[in-house]
């Protein structure tokens, strides 16, 4: 009798397709793109600002003022909330277990942690800038 | 109890005669307790006594009854007929070579297994024959759950990156490692390093997560990984701060 193991194919370009789990990752990991265009932004501004010219500022600030870029942001900040904060937020007790003693925290109260910290440093910087007396 | 007709779809493939597998249908009429390692008994016992697969226990111990289920690795000892549809695909663990029909060859999981050290390592003499290592009930639960693994490798068949890149230590052999690392009797952690830390390791992972989701006696090999990544991360800070170890 002889050996011959069958290698079954694995496609390099679409493995992510073949089940719901794998799509949610692809879905979740795809918000680098987004975080790749804040980055081209924010040397876009940093770029203009660097002229030194109050009018070249005002019109890059005129530049994002319209319907197109408000939908943008608003579907960025969904996107993130769904795919990056509550993603996350679910798998840190995964990466950072307590333990006293004998007994582990449980996973809820570690996500639940999570989120009262993101709310109040939501609650700073919203105060920092104003937005909240 | 009334019994209930499945047709299992099975993947077959005779080294001696096939090019490449092929699915063979079984209609298997079940009885509601039974799991899917039963029927697959009842194909061999009844119907086709040229089927193979591997199973033991039938009990979740030997974790050698591992196959993907409807696409999703499983051990078929735990996969109940009264969870499936009427129509029931079985294939060998995916991510690994088809040896015969449902048997897949283990060779690879099991030699990145063994790499990670999977013993307790001492520094010092070991103590007197009379004398043992003393462990706290709390030092113990720091790893229990990591040593519940049945090396059942349906976490490596789960995994997308074991999947695309198979020099990927893989979730298993992390999780071992990790159960060692943690165990307040083992010292042997800068030994296993290399594993941790080298391009295979742990951040190969891209923290998918299905290795856990799959794993029947929940392990949860992706929190020793992600566990993993955070020490090595702490070790490789520590090194880079003035008057760090090297």
């Amino acid at each position: 009798m002889s050996r011959r193991p069958y290698v079954r194919p694995v496609s390099n370009t679409r493995w992510y397709l073949s089940n719901g789990r794998y799509r949610r990752y692809i879905l979740r990991e795809v918000t680098c793109l987004l975080v790749g265009f804040y980055c081209f932004l924010t040397i876009w501004a940093l770029a203009v600002l660097a002229t030194g010219s109050a009018d070249r500022w005002n019109e890059f600030l005129a530049s994002q003022q319209n319907a197109a870029m408000a939908a943008l942001h608003a579907f960025a900040l969904i996107y993130y909330l769904i795919y990056m904060t509550f993603d996350w937020f679910q798998l840190a007790p995964k990466a950072m277990p307590l333990q006293f003693g004998e007994h582990k925290v449980s996973a809820r109260t570690i996500i639940l942690a999570h989120y009262a910290a993101w709310a109040a440093v939501t609650a700073f910087v919203a105060w920092l800038v104003g937005v909240i007396p | 109890m009334s019994k209930r007709e499945l047709t299992l779809e099975v993947m077959r493939y005779d080294p001696e005669q096939d090019t490449e597998p092929y699915f063979q249908s079984y209609s298997v009429p079940c009885e509601q307790d039974w799991a899917i390692l039963d029927a697959l008994n009842y194909v061999k016992e009844e119907i086709d006594t040229t089927l193979s697969y591997r199973w033991s226990c039938h009990m979740m111990v030997c974790g050698s009854c591992g196959m993907m289920v409807n696409g999703e690795p499983s051990l078929t000892c735990k996969t109940f007929v009264r969870d499936l549809p009427d129509h029931v695909r079985i294939e060998p663990l995916a991510n690994m070579p088809i040896e015969r029909d449902l048997v897949v060859v283990l060779d690879d999981p099991m030699e990145k297994m063994h790499r990670a050290r999977p013993w307790i390592i001492r520094q010092d003499d070991p103590p007197p024959p009379d004398q043992e290592y003393v462990q706290s009930r709390a030092a113990l639960f720091k790893f229990k759950q990591y040593t519940m693994c049945v090396n059942c490798m349906c976490c490596y068949s789960a995994c997308p990156q074991y999947a695309l890149d198979q020099n990927f230590i893989g979730p298993a052999a992390l999780a071992l490692a990790h159960r060692y690392n943690l165990d307040s009797r083992d010292q042997g952690k800068s030994q296993r390093l290399d594993i941790l830390a080298d391009y295979d390791g742990v951040w190969e992972c891209s923290f998918v997560g299905a290795c856990s989701e799959v794993c029947p006696k929940s392990v949860d090999p992706a929190a020793a990984i992600q566990q993993m990544k955070v020490d090595g991360a702490i070790e490789w800070w520590k090194q880079k701060l003035p008057g760090g170890k090297s």
